[in-house]
């Protein structure tokens, strides 16, 4: 079986690239980039309506990833349960958040829910460290979703597929609804000019909160999705936070529709990386992110500030 | 003025502690000390957050690590050279950042230092994750074996002093003056003729030089420079320890380095080992919740409040 | 403000006495102070971590607590992997602490900057965990013992044989710093000796959190066998990817360095029948079981790995030597050590090279399969042992160059 693999890849080369390789990568770029989107959804939805820095969305994607395992491990919640049920129990968490620590400083500059969040994300990483080791916990792959699809160019996980189809679907919902729906014409309007919306009878304050606790449960859904394909770890959240951030600067602060868009394409041209120079996988982003703030500072799908 | 009293108590403290505490321990916080004051010269002063600072520590220390690994020279030029170089990446990192303002900023130098950590990550001489081991404290001037701890004490003492005293004159200079009206009304001191940006960017060199500098004096007396010097954490560390003591005042990042360091230390042998990083982070949140003006902020509202 | 001043004052004392203690002969500061550096919480704390911690101190009970009349103390810290944070720390045990001898010490690059500070304080190093063999070879020093194993012995007891029974291309997913370094260079150096060929390569960052892209790599190379040099939960992650991605079922996987926990941590589907080289295992005879039936106690009922093993007899035989030279002097104690053979439940045909490499039977070893295992733990079926001299590499092929010109 190997040989079938090896020698098709050896035919499939086109000017020296072989392109089954290539290929591979692009899908695992596209997987990854999957993530990327769903996190960067929740940061750029929790910038763009609230103008708060969300420094800790990498963390809580880690206790989404934590929350779905403790569920498994001590109250046998599979992971189909934990789908649902780990979004809603971070998301509150992010309500409390909001409530008793950055509501008390929603006047100030950006800077400061930029370093508070910091903190909380510290905090979480600490306490998550102590509690299961750094090491990594399994979670196991759920049955319906074990096993593979051969494609020409490779094996294709079923569970990776899946990775793609749901994460795309959220996102497309999510856009979906605060760009074309009446719901979300309030959440925008109510965000933009608070003042106003208050006028109109409308509890400005409870939808900054439930903002918040979306977007944030966003990021508690990416870690339940990658819980059974990384390792669970307190760590996940600190090494994507840095490069979901790019993406959601590079796609334009605030722009939910850019960070989606920014997020797929992002992963893809680190596929791309990794096939022609994979040492240079985890900064590719950041060459880009240099790049579009020289010349395009508000970002590529950005309004001009 | 009863300033310079403080002062001296303080600089006669600094001369007596290596007998009374671990010289290396004290390095350490003189070394962070003077990174947290360079670093304080750019926010503080000119009012610009940094989030890849730790880019200009790690390239003092790789510099001069390398340099006095490979040749023996002795450790001053191994430091000038470190301090050379580091204002060199602050110059080109600086004519690219300082155009952009606010949170844009602190946008591109994080992603600068990214780009620089990935350098460093992967040229050949910064010996990647295992970073430069061994690094020869050498004899300053080929005359003072600096590897007793007691006399590598009084040289970074003294390298402290040196860079502390050209902050303090800095701040307190025309062109100090003139950083603070940038930061405290920009379109206001365009009005009036001055060439922001060229300000701004001669704040960041001299910042990113004084970062380079404390880099290569931590790579002497720990003699190794390594990956963490390098990483954005250490960014985000830098940050706490300025907001901490407080921002703007002279002597704010220093007492914060003082306490982060002090409290690293202290938990690391305690019992709260573990939670190094959770009381960290509660001290950043207390710090942006409860007192934003830092420790030395307060202080110096307390004394005007009650004297 | 009395914290402070108690501080001062033990510090104080401490500094005096560390003046006066460098000029008795005996024992320093009246107690013989060992240090375990480990990696607590990370990739590699189940491998060594706690758990050396607990063997060190099962051996200090074991010799009796005490040393010439004068107590024994055992200190740990975490290295987190880091060169730093592991060198900082040493550097202020010995200079502030007054530890004599440091032990555990598992990533190779955190050992390589440690082991420099030892050697400049002329304290002794008992390196029980780190697979690299420059501290034996390229940067020795009379200060280092290198216990349990390294690169060069997993090569020889894993490689050599897959090698000439007609596996001959391989491909490396190799941990990026000096350890993943060294075993690559070793293994192909292995490989090519046997006319074999490396089709290809890649490093990943120590912890990486998804191997999938690397696993493409592997699967386009054509290779017959991807080697794993990386170890502990890097390992676990990698061989976990492979299977996911269906490259078990393809090729063959070798993991070059495999610790017992991490062999438990893997599905026996995906890992049972692969062949492997280790210093140690639990159930080999009587005497293993003796020991490893008390180190569960201490570890929360998990089986020792080969670094625990290696730092209990690296520690027994320390203070045996301590003891015989009647001084913690570290060069009478190393040469004590040297002199005397190494022979516990851990060492067979065991001594101390004059470079510092401890030389002692190695174990050829294979996975078993879930049929094949008789309890939770039995988890190796041990195929071959590998005499010392055959599995290390000789003193004079290592380039040592303070042990080649002693005579």
């Amino acid at each position: 079986m190997l040989h079938g693999y090896a020698l098709g890849a050896v035919m499939a080369t086109f000017l020296g690239i072989n392109l089954f390789g290539l290929f591979g990568q692009l899908l695992v770029g596209l997987i990854n980039g999957s993530f990327y989107a769903l996190l960067a959804l929740g940061l750029a939805i929790i910038f763009g309506l609230l103008k708060i820095i969300n420094f800790s969305q990498g963390a809580l994607y880690m206790l989404g990833a934590f929350t779905a395992w403790m569920a498994l491990e001590y109250l046998q919640i599979n992971y189909w349960w934990a789908l649902f049920l780990v979004p809603l129990t971070v998301g509150a968490f992010g309500i409390l958040l909001e409530r008793f620590l950055i509501r008390p400083i929603a006047n100030e500059d950006h800077l400061y829910s930029l370093l508070l969040t910091f903190g909380v994300a510290l905090i979480l990483q600490g306490l998550f460290t102590d509690w299961f080791g750094s090491s990594g916990l399994p979670y196991a792959i759920p049955e319906e979703l074990k096993g593979g699809t051969k494609l020409p160019f490779m094996y294709l996980p079923n569970y990776r597929a899946w990775i793609i189809i749901f994460s795309l679907t959220v996102c497309a919902a999510t856009w979906f609804m605060i760009e074309k729906t009446k719901l979300g014409a309030y959440l925008r309007a109510g965000t933009e000019n608070p003042q106003l919306m208050q006028a109109f009878g409308i509890n400005v304050p409870l939808i900054v909160t439930l903002t918040y606790g979306f977007g944030v449960g966003l990021a508690g859904l990416a870690g339940v999705l990658a819980a059974p394909v990384y390792s669970v770890s307190p760590e996940m959240g600190s090494n994507i936070l840095i490069v979901v951030f790019a993406i959601v600067v590079i796609g334009g602060m605030g722009s939910i529709g850019g960070a989606i868009l920014t997020g797929l394409a992002m992963g893809i041209i680190e596929g791309l990386t990794k096939y022609f120079y994979p040492e240079a996988s985890n900064t590719v982003i950041f060459l880009v992110m240099v790049l579009v703030l020289l010349v395009k500072p508000s970002g590529m799908f950005g309004k001009e500030a | 003025m009863k300033n310079k009293k403080l002062n001296l108590a303080i600089f006669g403290l600094a001369l007596l502690a290596p007998f009374a505490l671990y010289p290396v321990f004290l390095m350490k916080v003189l070394c962070f000390a003077l990174f947290a004051c360079a670093f304080n010269l750019l926010l503080g002063f000119a009012g610009l957050l940094s989030f890849g600072h730790a880019i200009f520590l790690g390239t003092g220390a790789y510099v001069t690590g390398y340099l006095m690994l490979t040749y023996s020279i002795t450790p001053e030029i191994g430091i000038v050279a470190g301090v050379i170089v580091s204002a060199l990446v602050g110059l080109v990192y600086g004519k690219l950042a300082v155009k952009r303002e606010g949170i844009y900023f602190a946008m591109v130098t994080l992603a600068l230092a990214q780009l620089m950590f990935f350098f460093y990550l992967q040229a050949p001489f910064t010996g990647g994750e295992d970073g430069l081991q061994g690094v020869p404290r050498g004899a300053l001037f080929g005359l003072i074996d600096l590897t007793d701890n007691m006399v590598m004490y009084y040289f970074v003492l003294a390298i402290f002093v040196i860079g502390f005293l050209l902050i303090y004159r800095t701040v307190h200079s025309p062109f100090g003056q003139v950083l603070k009206a940038i930061r405290e009304n920009e379109p206001r001191a365009i009005s009036l003729g001055y060439k922001v940006n060229q300000y701004k960017l001669l704040a960041f060199v001299l910042s990113a030089a004084l970062a380079g500098l404390a880099g290569s004096t931590k790579a002497l007396v720990f003699q190794l420079a390594s990956l963490n010097d390098v990483h954005w954490f250490m960014s985000g560390e830098v940050v706490l320890m300025t907001l901490l003591g407080g921002m703007g005042t002279i002597w704010g990042p220093v007492l914060g380095a003082v306490t982060i360091v002090g409290l690293q230390n202290f938990l690391a042998s305690g019992p709260l080992a573990n939670y190094i990083h959770v009381v960290m982070g509660v001290v950043f949140i207390l710090c942006v919740l409860a007192f934003r003006n830092g420790l030395v902020g307060e202080l110096q509202r307390l004394v005007k409040k009650n004297f | 403000m009395n914290l402070m001043r108690k501080s001062l004052i033990t510090s104080a004392l401490a500094a005096a006495m560390a003046v006066s203690a460098t000029a008795q002969a005996s024992l320093s500061d009246d107690k013989v102070k060992i240090g375990v550096l480990a990696d607590m919480g990370g990739v590699y704390a189940d491998i060594c971590g706690q758990g050396c911690v607990e063997a060190v101190k099962m051996a200090v009970d074991d010799f009796g607590g005490t040393v010439l009349g004068k107590p024994i103390e055992v200190v740990s810290a975490d290295d987190q992997n880091k060169p730093d944070i592991g060198s900082v720390k040493v550097r202020e045990w010995v200079e502030k602490d007054q530890v004599d001898v440091v032990t555990g010490m598992v990533s190779s690059a955190v050992t390589g900057a440690v082991t420099k500070v030892l050697t400049a304080n002329e304290k002794i190093a008992l390196i029980a965990a780190s697979a690299s063999h420059a501290f034996t070879t390229k940067a020795c020093s009379p200060f280092n013992a290198h216990w349990t194993y390294d690169v060069v012995s997993l090569a020889n007891g894993t490689v050599k044989p897959t090698v000439q029974s007609g596996k001959k291309k391989w491909f490396f997913i190799t941990a990026d710093y000096a350890f993943g370094h060294a075993l690559e260079k070793v293994a192909t150096g292995v490989i090519k000796e046997n006319g074999g060929e490396v089709v290809g390569g890649v490093r990943a960052p120590l912890g990486t959190s998804d191997f999938s892209s690397y696993i493409l790599q592997a699967q386009s190379s054509g290779a017959d066998v991807i080697a794993l040099a990386n170890a502990g939960s890097d390992m676990v992650n990698s061989l976990k990817t492979a299977a996911e991605f269906g490259l078990t079922e393809m090729t063959d996987v070798a993991g070059l360095l495999v610790f017992t926990p991490n062999a438990l941590a893997l599905d026996p589907e995906v890992a049972g029948g692969m062949k492997l080289t280790t210093g140690f295992y639990w159930n080999m005879d009587d005497q293993t079981r003796a020991w490893s039936k008390r180190f569960m106690k201490l570890n929360n009922g998990k089986i020792p790995a080969m670094p625990h093993a290696g730092a209990y007899s690296a520690t027994m035989h320390y203070l045996k030597a301590v003891e015989a030279a009647g001084t913690d002097e570290s060069k009478a104690v190393m040469a004590k050590m040297k002199e005397t053979p190494v022979e516990d439940f851990f060492s067979r045909n065991g001594y101390l090279r004059k470079d510092g490499r401890m030389v002692h039977d190695m174990l050829q070893v294979r996975i078993n399969t879930a049929d094949e295992r008789k309890g939770s733990n039995d988890v190796f079926t041990i195929e071959k042992v590998i005499k010392g001299d055959d599995a290390f590499l000789p003193l004079d092929k290592g380039g040592c160059a303070f042990a080649l010109s002693q005579k």
